[in-house]
């Protein structure tokens, strides 16, 4: 069992080498034949392994020591129990979906094998992060998952939106990954040890320990912790404030927007903090923190996505908000919930993007929503799997999105920790707010009148496009078409102009929808035994004080029973409305949008510039940081240490040399003058002395 | 003990070969310098590697000693012995010799022999600050280094190289001096003895110990180089010729860090626990002050310096946190920057050689030309933004926990370089190798040639095994470290 554990991340990590290093030798068929190939070696093994584990076999061990320091050893190795064997099989299955995806959708990219050797490596990555058993692996593959996700933003890298995308992208994270480093720091510093198990053991010890980072002001140790911790989920899941990379993410392709800033990566906080419960557990001012925050981000980057008009920034804007779903679970210490909750919008946010993504290419690179509309006649299979996914992500009753999200706004309403009434109304008007824009998405793009052929001639949001032409000249000499790749760029040729009929996308696309929309349908019945029964075990531990599951797992009576209770519930209402309102203004009065956009002018502006948090980021951080930057440098290096003391020494002793240099003078009798005045210097100090 | 005087070999094998290369006279040989200088130097690394095998991590004290006497009127030996922090330190000086002397293989093209000569003689010198355990001969072989170095940028340098290697020479030079006043205090203490055993043993009066401390902090603080006797570095990295660059970014830094744990912890113990705030201070501005400045730069060189410059900050941090995590961390964080930054260097000068520009604004998608070179030089870039699984994480991960168990605050602040680190290179990454072709000249670039994928992948094996597996670098050092900070414990107040 042990040699499968390794099989599980090293089968993507071979792949991606091989593709990476051999690209151009195997080419395009060998690079995608090796990688899914691999990819299926490691779906089945980590399946292998789930079911191992539902068995009741765990394991945590080493593989080898990494480094070992002072009195501390730093090892790498797994901790598989039911909670990393469910991210296992989720990340291996969302990855080798969306592997197949990329055959169809990057099919005419110059950047093919480089794109699989990619993606691969990301599931290399993420699976070291969920399989780890101590902190130094989980860092390490939370930094390589942020570096993939870097590559993968700016795979177009002659874009400017795209670097500059992955630049802030990597930069964001990096905020966060330093509250997470410190974070991990202190928990060196006073556990002695990185090993979970070890860390967890000491748990009870560290919670009555203060830290005095102000003098004066002792804080709980496990509070300060938590919190660091937490400032990493913030970055890696998107968390307000942290929240900005995130829809920039989208001039990444879109099988990596679905892979990575959708089911798996922005998980990753999500994940770190379940398994981290026990410390969670210790402070509630920690917990009161994350159900904030979460409730911040899910209620507030909602509205942002009902103005969007980018069919992918909408459903990056919805990613947000589930993402803020989850955190809140975790700060009502509803951890299997918001672990539930990431399953199964893995599944169904991955089947909107690829759809989004199915759509794309039908439209040839159109993402503006505005010239869609229509599209459910020539896009059946795209149309119903979406569809699907878009009822499960508003949470109708039966749909996995239903349940998972459910239970989180339950066990809000149960949570006692400070600040959990406030997220209890957010959750509940998000409910409406989702159900809105989701539906607002699905009727812009697939019903009312076909809007495809007013689509201005440049693809509405690739702005690339344009500036792409001019160095296509020169471009053209270069043999492998040089990766000079941007959408624009998919070989698309002319007689493909715009405004022709789409029609649907080939099997490699619409078979992966399919393959995700079956868990999207019915992930969420197996909520009784996730939620309510023994599924995680002792992976997760919550105080008794916290248990609202165990409250609800109390009024649990199956599936259906859930279905029914639901049908007299706000949210189940809430959601309906949602899709009415939907449907009345972009179905039934068009014109309304307008004329709403134009009466809350100022709300509405609000909402388009992302409430400025991009502008204030670039002004305040980025300008203000070079600002400073250049002012020490002019002021500090080269003003006052080379401009004074440096070359102001040296100019010293230029000065006194040049006034010495009047003594030496060649004439004897200055010398003879000279050499009389000391003398008779000298002898009054002999005598002023004597 | 071994037959062979390995560490005498290790030494004198370069400077010899360094001498005979002189011998091949104009550039009409150049053929002869250059294939004299590749044995030369790969002779130099292959003598090293028995060090490595035939080291005993578990042993206290010096290995593979040797001692005779020298100038006997003053009691000075020449006396060598290695821990396991010279000795990582002397592996890394000989495998960055092998690969300037690949990289200067075909840019170097006038007196080829003399920059051979000088980058061999140069290497077997500073082995010698490594092995050196005489007070005397230490001060020596440290300050030799200078004269090769000084030649290197004066005449292969740039336009401006004259000041530059001017700065650089009294820089150096007056904090040197200084140190030289603080030996000679030591070895007439010691009763007329060099001997850095001697030394250790010595009990030293507070004053005289924090006096001591200042000598040699100038003298190791500009090596470093520390804030504020930093500026030389930009300058002369600028000016140097790649090669030059590549050993003074590599191995002639790590000289100051060397010297404060052979000499500033265990000699003035007491003098250096009580001014480490003073260190840790300067060390943090480094962090912090030549992050941000790192950020506005727009030679890549210059960029690349005060990023060497913010790294060392994590050295001298390290040294004077007082605790083996840190302190291991610190020499890890020494051995790797000598990996990253000479990389980066040696990746500044492929582009320098085909585009003969350093300004970051004058390139612009040059991976749409240069796509191997562009892998690689991501690698490096995210070794240098500290990057897990590269050698630049681990030392940087060593010292902020280290520091942690000090103070948050100390962790906190070294911490901005995840932050700042990794804008100021990808920032610089972003404007040179993405985007559409910029320019002309852009448009006009070959990828790397073999021999420059074989010095870039030699280095990318050595970032990547020591961010994989660390493990055995750090076993290395644990006797070493623990030895020299249980002295560094002890007072020595008379």
């Amino acid at each position: 069992m042990q040699t499968l554990y390794l099989i599980v991340p090293l089968a993507p990590l071979l792949g991606a080498i091989l593709a990476g290093i051999l690209g151009p030798l195997i080419g395009r068929r060998g690079a995608h034949s090796v990688t899914i190939a691999l990819m299926l070696v490691s779906f089945g093994a980590a399946a292998a392994v789930f079911r191992d584990v539902l068995d009741g076999h765990t394991f945590n061990g080493a593989v080898y020591t990494w480094l070992a320091s002072g009195d501390v050893r730093f090892d790498i190795g797994f901790l598989i129990d039911r909670l990393s064997a469910t991210m296992m099989l989720v990340v291996t299955f969302v990855s080798l979906a969306v592997h197949v995806y990329t055959i169809g959708y990057m099919a005419d990219d110059p950047g093919y094998q480089r794109f699989f050797s990619y993606i691969s490596l990301f599931t290399f990555s993420m699976l070291m992060l969920v399989m780890s058993n101590n902190f130094v692996q989980l860092f390490f593959g939370w930094e390589a998952v942020g570096l993939v996700s870097y590559l993968l933003i700016g795979f177009w890298y002659t874009r400017p939106s795209a670097i500059y995308a992955n630049l802030k992208a990597f930069l964001v994270n990096r905020v966060g990954d330093l509250g997470f480093l410190l974070g991990i720091a202190l928990i060196l510093a006073y556990a002695g040890s990185l090993d979970y198990a070890r860390v967890f053991g000491e748990a009870k010890q560290l919670s009555g320990m203060t830290i005095e980072l102000f003098t004066g002001h002792a804080w709980s140790l496990a509070t300060v912790i938590c919190i660091l911790l937490f400032v990493g989920a913030m970055g890696k899941s998107a968390q307000f404030p942290l929240h900005v990379w995130l829809p920039d993410s989208m001039e990444g392709p879109t099988p990596i927007s679905a892979l990575i800033h959708a089911a798996t990566m922005v998980t990753a906080g999500i994940f770190m903090v379940a398994r981290m419960s026990p410390l969670f557990e210790l402070s509630e001012t920690a917990l009161s923190f994350v159900i904030v925050i979460g409730a911040i981000t899910a209620l507030f980057m909602a509205f942002i996505a009902i103005v969007q008009n980018d069919i992918k920034r909408v459903v990056a804007y919805s990613t947000l908000s589930q993402l803020g779903y989850m955190t809140v679970a975790l700060g009502a210490s509803a951890y299997s919930a918001a672990i539930f909750h990431l399953a199964t919008h893995a599944f169904f946010k991955a089947v909107l993007f690829l759809g989004a993504g199915s759509v794309i290419i039908a439209l040839h690179h159109q993402q503006d929503m505005r010239y869609m509309g229509g599209l459910r006649k020539y896009m059946p299979i795209t149309y119903a799997t979406m569809m699907i996914a878009a009822l499960a992500s508003a949470g109708i009753p039966g749909l996995s999105g239903f349940f998972s999200k459910d239970a989180i706004i339950e066990a809000t309403r149960l949570a006692t920790v400070p600040g959990a009434g406030f997220a209890y109304f957010c959750v509940s008007a998000c409910v409406f707010v989702t159900a809105l824009y989701t539906f607002r998405m699905m009727f812009m793009t697939f019903h009312g009148k076909a809007r495809f052929a007013d689509a201005p001639t440049s693809g509405g949001h690739d702005s690339a496009h344009a500036s792409h032409g001019k160095h296509a000249a020169h471009e053209s000499d270069h043999v492998h078409g040089s990766d000079q790749g941007n959408e624009g760029d998919h070989g698309h040729g002319s007689d493909h102009a715009h405004g022709a009929i789409p029609h649907e996308s080939p099997a490699v696309v619409t078979l992966p929808l399919i393959a995700l929309a079956i868990p999207a349908i019915c992930a969420g019945w197996l909520i009784g035994p996730v939620l309510f029964g023994p599924y995680f075990g002792a992976s997760i531990v919550i105080a008794p004080e916290h248990n609202g599951l165990a409250v609800m797992a109390k009024e649990f009576h199956g599936v259906l029973g859930m279905m029914q209770h639901a049908l007299f519930t706000a949210p189940f209402w809430l959601s309906l409305t949602g899709i009415v309102v939907a449907w009345y203004l972009y179905i039934k009065r068009t014109d309304l949008p307008a004329v709403i956009a134009s009466r809350f002018a100022l709300i509405y502006r609000i909402l388009e510039r992302k409430y400025g948090f991009d502008e204030f980021n670039d002004w305040f951080f980025a300008r203000g940081s070079r600002g400073l930057g250049q002012g020490l440098w002019r002021f500090g290096d080269a003003g006052l240490i080379d401009g004074v003391m440096v070359n102001g020494s040296a100019r010293l002793v230029a000065w006194f040399a040049g006034i010495v240099r009047y003594f030496q003078s060649g004439f004897i009798y200055h010398y003879a003058f000279t050499m009389i005045i000391g003398v008779l210097l000298l002898v009054t100090l002999l005598f002023m002395q004597g | 003990m071994n037959a062979l005087p390995l560490l005498s070999t290790v030494i004198w094998l370069p400077i010899v070969a360094g001498i005979v290369i002189l011998f091949t006279g104009s550039d009409r040989n150049a053929g002869l310098a250059r294939l004299l200088a590749l044995v030369g130097s790969i002779a130099g690394f292959l003598v090293a590697l028995p060090l490595w095998t035939g080291f005993d991590a578990t042993a206290h004290g010096f290995q593979f000693v040797e001692r005779a006497p020298w100038i006997e009127t003053f009691n000075v030996f020449y006396h060598l012995g290695i821990d396991g922090i010279s000795l990582l330190l002397i592996l890394l000086n000989c495998l960055t010799t092998v690969l300037v002397v690949i990289a200067g293989w075909k840019v170097i093209d006038t007196r080829v022999a003399q920059y051979m000569a000088a980058f061999l003689i140069l290497s077997g010198l500073m082995n010698g600050v490594f092995c050196a355990l005489d007070g005397l001969l230490f001060y020596v072989f440290f300050e030799a280094t200078l004269i090769p170095m000084f030649i290197v940028i004066g005449v292969w340098g740039g336009p401006n190289r004259v000041y530059a290697a001017i700065k650089f020479f009294l820089y150096t030079l007056l904090g040197s001096l200084l140190a030289l006043v603080a030996l000679i205090y030591l070895y007439l203490a010691a009763g007329n003895s060099f001997a850095f055993q001697d030394w250790y043993a010595l009990p030293i009066p507070f004053y005289a110990q924090v006096l001591v401390f200042f000598a040699l902090f100038f003298a190791f603080s500009v090596k470093v180089p520390m804030v504020p006797v930093h500026t030389w570095l930009p300058d002369a990295h600028v000016e140097a010729p790649t090669g030059g660059s590549v050993v003074l970014a590599a191995i002639m830094l790590k000289l100051g860090g060397y010297g404060f744990l052979r000499l500033s912890l265990p000699i003035v113990p007491d003098a250096s626990r009580e001014l480490a705030l003073f260190i840790i201070v300067l060390s943090l501005i480094a962090v912090v002050y030549i992050g941000l400045v790192a950020l506005v730069q727009a030679d890549m060189k210059k960029l690349i310096a005060y990023s060497s410059i913010s790294h060392m900050g994590f050295v001298t941090l390290g040294i004077f946190l007082f605790n083996a995590v840190a302190a291991e961390g610190a020499v890890i964080q020494m051995i790797s920057h000598g990996f990253v930054s000479g990389a980066l260097f040696l990746c500044v000068g492929v582009l320098y050689d085909r585009v003969h520009s350093r300004q970051i604004a004058d390139y612009g998608g040059v991976v749409n030309r240069m796509p191997v070179f562009a892998s690689f030089f991501m690698l490096f870039a995210m070794a240098n933004a500290g990057l897990p699984g590269t050698s630049g994480f681990v030392g940087e991960f060593l010292v902020i926990m280290g520091a942690a168990k000090v103070s948050f605050w100390y962790a906190a602040l070294a911490g901005t370089t995840l932050i700042l680190g990794a804008a100021y290179t990808l920032w610089m990454y972003k404007r040179v190798v993405f985007g559409a072709v910029a320019n002309a000249h852009v448009a006009a670039l070959v990828d790397l040639s073999a021999r420059e994928v074989l010095f870039m992948t030699v280095l990318a094996l050595c970032v990547l095994a020591m961010g994989i597996y660390p493990a055995p670098f750090t076993e290395v050092l644990h006797v070493s470290v623990n030895d020299l900070l249980a002295q560094a414990a002890k007072s020595k107040l008379p």
